[in-house]
């Protein structure tokens, strides 16, 4: 693992970059003394403090000695120093970082309280600290910048230590008997030396330029010596006579210390996940066209298809081409197994989906307003209030910092620009319409200090805020214990009762579908298999919807049997059979299942996507599905 | 009888009671003392500082051909010849009457030199950090707006790596860089010196550019994780205005980590002014301890190190107090 990051990092342009420039770093440090080292001290008395010449490329200094020849032999003075600061800061790092793991409780304590204050100073500061007390100079220095790192060196070796030490292997060595320093050098070190050698190479870039620093304000390297720093120290006093005395060490150490930590970076990077690219999916055919819906429609899509890019290349299709009617004041549940779809067309229909989804239909209104192919400031302009969501999981889908009054007279403050006060009178209102109590003391509440139930309450209230024509609730129940689950969904009944609202209940359900619902839309693998009146689920023809229906338990489910199951898995979008998506699970499939069926009138008001509909009754107590209903 | 003693005995009850059932109390005291804890070790590293530096002080500040007499006439002076716990204390209750010492070279009291140049300081490492919020808050949040749901990636890879290469050059070559630009080439603003509005104008740029991006990097990447979260979707099925997410549903909840990074900023903006101040010979504290520590001349050091590090403690603390503020449920309780 370790060999192939450092391969990879390579690899990326940026780390390839920077290694080719530590490379050449490391050859002009041995050659350049060699090479220019008597050049670079040789002054020129007939060229003191130059410009730039034809003998002089850089200028000279105050001595007419030549400073390119100078900078490029101050690299192995510079490197080196930085180098040694950074053995230093991970010697003293590692020391520190491990002390914990081997000391005692009380005194590992103590150390890692020390590091947790020193690492609250700024490197810089503990550096002049230690200067101070190692005195000026470049031995000084080199100990001041080394002691100065140890300490966030020392921090991330603890993290790591603690990460590793909870993992099996070291607990067992530690059962055994494995002594504490061997424990320490075959077990934990070799498991977080990846994560120290990027940050130690992040370090030495660190290290390199803060010696730079030291040495610029003179209290690092001192004269006759010479490194990067001294140079561009001595180079600034004549920055108007001579710019490149300042500027070429200058970029020296930013090219240097750049290529410490950019390859320390991209050797990092290499092991982070890389975004999707957004892309345009190719059209597809239109699908054969549906029967025109009613003009009292609330909602009316046809062939609604929902595209993601696919990791490697193409696309996948959660939502394959649904047909979905909701009547005025109709309440509609749509069910399935988790992964056929059912949430994101609720998303989709709603202009909510996920911004890389690519949504397409052959017809889609909700409230009157066709929303594909609009701007989102128009979707929003008419949209408005029209549409409310219910969503899955309250404990995330109200925003933690915002009081829950706020967040529902925002509602009526933007579409309706009314004032605080009326809004949040408004809130109130609407959270004792839907029985939270003490409404006007919880307005003034955080979300967390809301139960579940309350919250989804709350939710519910939000979409009061205005009159909607379309509830979209997404299992409004799931995330619920069931007595709640009665509650939440007995104030949808009566909020729709009230509102006269149409209501898609969107559950995996089946059951709380039926307790609400006057009709079903059972969805499976992205397509509609079936849809039939509540009261017909008894004749319910799709296998699918049979199976759903069967696996049910009522209080006459023999409780010596296992529970009933579909067998199987649903099929992965990416990767569905040609044909009927549910054949591979049914027990009536033969060779026709592999044309995909259409859906056909199987009875009155119903509908199925199925070559063999099953014509039988179901053995079913139907009172324990529609409990509510009656 | 009794009932003139049971009478004011309950309310005190209930005050301590209502204390201890306060998480703000607790946590506030927590903090606090944590704070006295970090200041004892700063006061006790400041006075020990004299005391690990190998050989004489006195002898190295005054040089050696300095008389022997003169030396222990100042070393009597100091009180270096006393007991080190009696140095300790003695130190101690000086401090505490805001008594620093005097300059071993000048003989000019530490806090009267402190004083004059703290603000110099003070003004640059303030108007940095107004520059770097300024900059990064709404930089950042564009950014992530803009580059969500691997939008624009030729934008992003270019705002990441600009901002990475600028961000890992250090003040003091980003200074010399801005000096040679605007200073020498085009000559439009001062280079040395602390005047009126235009000269702060490099100091602070050279101070705030590398900060403002960073920050801004880890605004947008904490924007772009909230932008993900479900209560920006619930927002958008307010059909909210963008903006208005953007600025009441998602900058709330990526303040903490901005505030946390921001204090970070801050405290090695301060220190960062050492290498500032000494590019462009800025009055301020930076210059005095570099020229200081060359110097030997040791109380001073001391002075400056106590302020510096004590500045560092209280951002620290006022962040700690922000975040508590910002995010009332995870901080207090984990303290």
């Amino acid at each position: 693992m370790g060999r192939d990051q450092w391969k990879a990092a390579l690899r990326n342009p940026v780390g390839a970059v920077a290694a080719g420039l530590l490379v050449l770093l490391a050859i002009l440090a041995i050659v350049a003394p060699i090479i220019w080292g008597d050049a670079a001290e040789e002054t020129d008395p007939a060229a003191l403090s130059q410009g730039s010449t034809s003998d002089h490329p850089l200028g000279t200094d105050a001595l007419g000695r030549d400073i390119l020849f100078r900078v490029l032999v101050a690299t192995r003075y510079s490197l080196g120093l930085a180098l040694l600061a950074t053995a230093i800061c991970v010697g003293a790092g590692l020391i520190l970082g491990v002390l914990p793991a081997v000391l005692g409780r009380r005194a590992g304590r103590l150390v890692t309280a020390t590091v947790n204050l020193a690492v609250a100073f700024p490197g810089l500061l503990l550096a002049l600290f230690f200067a101070v007390v190692f005195g000026v100079g470049a031995r000084g220095a080199v100990l001041a910048i080394g002691l100065a790192g140890a300490p966030s060196f020392a921090r991330l070796v603890q993290t790591n230590v603690a990460a590793v030490s909870g993992r099996d292997f070291v607990a067992a060595a530690r059962v055994a008997g494995v002594a504490r320093f061997r424990l320490i050098a075959r077990h934990l070190l070799p498991n977080i030396g990846e994560p120290l050698v990027v940050n130690a190479t992040v370090l030495a870039g660190g290290a390199l330029l803060a010696f730079a620093g030291l040495s610029f304000l003179g209290l690092g390297v001192q004269p006759p010596a010479y490194d990067w720093g001294r140079l561009l120290g001595e180079g600034l006093d004549r920055i108007y006579i001579n710019p490149a005395a300042a500027l070429a060490p200058g970029v020296a150490v930013v090219i240097a210390g750049l290529a410490f930590t950019l390859l320390g970076e991209s050797i990092a990077q290499v092991v982070g996940v890389r975004a999707v690219r957004r892309r345009q999916p190719p059209a597809m055919p239109p699908a054969a066209a549906a029967a025109p819906a009613g003009t009292d429609a609330v909602l009316a899509a046809e062939d609604l298809r929902v595209a993601f890019p696919a990791p490697g290349g193409g696309w996948t299709h959660p939502v394959d081409g649904v047909s979905l009617t909701v009547r005025r004041g109709e309440t509609v549940g749509v069910v399935g197994e988790s992964g056929s779809g059912k949430s994101l067309t609720a998303l989709a229909v709603a202009q909510l989906a996920p911004d890389t989804a690519h949504v397409t239909a052959d017809r889609l209104e909700v409230a009157g307003v066709a929303p594909l192919g609009r701007t989102g400031a128009e979707v929003r302009e008419l949209l408005g209030t029209k549409v409310a969501m219910v969503f899955q999981d309250p404990m995330t889908s109200f925003n933690p910092s915002m009081r829950i009054g706020a967040q529902l007279a925002e509602v009526t403050r933007v579409h309706e620009r009314q004032g605080r006060k009326p809004a949040l009178a408004r809130a109130v209102d609407r959270l004792r319409t839907v029985r939270v109590p003490a409404p006007e003391r919880r307005a003034h509440q955080y979300p967390h200090e809301f139960s579940g139930g309350m919250r989804q309450r709350a939710m519910v209230a939000m979409g009061l805020m205005s009159t909607p024509e379309l509830i979209i609730a997404d299992e409004p129940t799931t995330a619920l214990d069931v007595t709640v689950q009665r509650q939440v969904l007995r104030l949808l009944k009566d909020v729709q009762a009230e509102t006269g609202a149409a209501v898609v209940l969107i559950s995996h359900d089946i059951a709380v579908v039926g307790q609400l619902c006057e009709r079903v839309v059972v969805m499976y693998a992205g397509h509609v298999v079936e849809e039939l009146p509540v009261g017909a689920l008894g004749a319910a023809a799709h296998p699918y919807t049979r199976a759903l229906l069967a696996s049910v338990p009522d209080l006459a489910t023999d409780r010596e049997r296992p529970l009933a199951t579909i067998p199987g898995r649903p099929p992965d979008p990416a990767d569905r059979p040609e044909g009927c998506a549910f054949a591979p699970r049914c027990e009536f499939a033969d060779d026709v299942c592999r044309t995909r069926p259409s859906l056909a009138a199987v009875g009155p008001d119903q509908r199925a996507a199925c070559w063999h509909p099953r014509t039988q009754p179901l053995d079913l107590a139907l009172d324990a599905v529609t409990g509510g209903q009656a | 009888m009794t009932a003139p003693v049971a009478a004011p005995l309950a309310p005190t009850r209930t005050r301590v009671s209502a204390w201890a059932g306060n998480p703000w109390a607790g946590f506030l005291a927590r903090r606090l003392g944590r704070l006295l804890v970090s200041l004892a070790v700063l006061v006790t590293l400041a006075f020990g500082m004299i005391h690990l530096i190998p050989g004489d002080p006195v002898r190295a500040s005054l040089g050696v051909t300095a008389p022997q007499d003169l030396v222990d006439a100042r070393r009597a002076a100091l009180g270096l010849d006393d007991p080190i716990g009696v140095q300790y204390l003695d130190y101690l209750r000086a401090l505490f009457s805001g008594d620093l010492g005097v300059s071993m070279s000048s003989g000019v009291p530490v806090s009267e030199t402190i004083g004059q140049r703290l603000p110099a300081t003070a003004s640059l490492a303030v108007a940095a950090f107004v520059v770097v919020m300024l900059v990064a808050i709404p930089l950042g949040l564009a950014m992530a707006v803009l580059t969500r749901g691997g939008r624009r990636r030729g934008g992003e890879l270019g705002f990441t790596a600009t901002s990475a290469v600028i961000a890992a050059i250090p003040e003091f070559l980003l200074a010399v860089g801005l000096v040679f630009v605007f200073g020498v080439s085009l000559g439009w603003l001062p280079v040395a010196g602390r005047g009126g509005a235009s000269s702060y104008v490099l100091p602070v740029l050279a101070l705030a550019l590398g900060p403002a991006l960073l920050m801004a990097r880890m605004v947008r990447v904490e924007a772009l994780a909230v932008l993900d979260q479900d209560f920006v979707r619930t927002a958008r099925a307010k059909r909210l205005p963008p903006l208005r997410v953007y600025l009441r549903h998602v900058f709330p909840n990526a303040l903490t980590s901005t505030l946390t990074i921001g204090g970070l900023l801050l405290s090695s903006m301060i220190v960062g002014t050492v290498l500032v101040e000494n590019v462009f010979a800025w009055p301020g504290m930076g210059m005095t301890i570099v020229s200081s520590i060359l110097a030997k001349d040791y109380p001073v050091v001391q002075g400056i190190v106590l302020v510096y590090g004590a500045a560092v403690l209280l951002v620290n603390l006022v962040v700690d107090v922000l975040l508590a503020v910002a995010d009332p449920r995870s901080t207090i309780r984990e303290g």
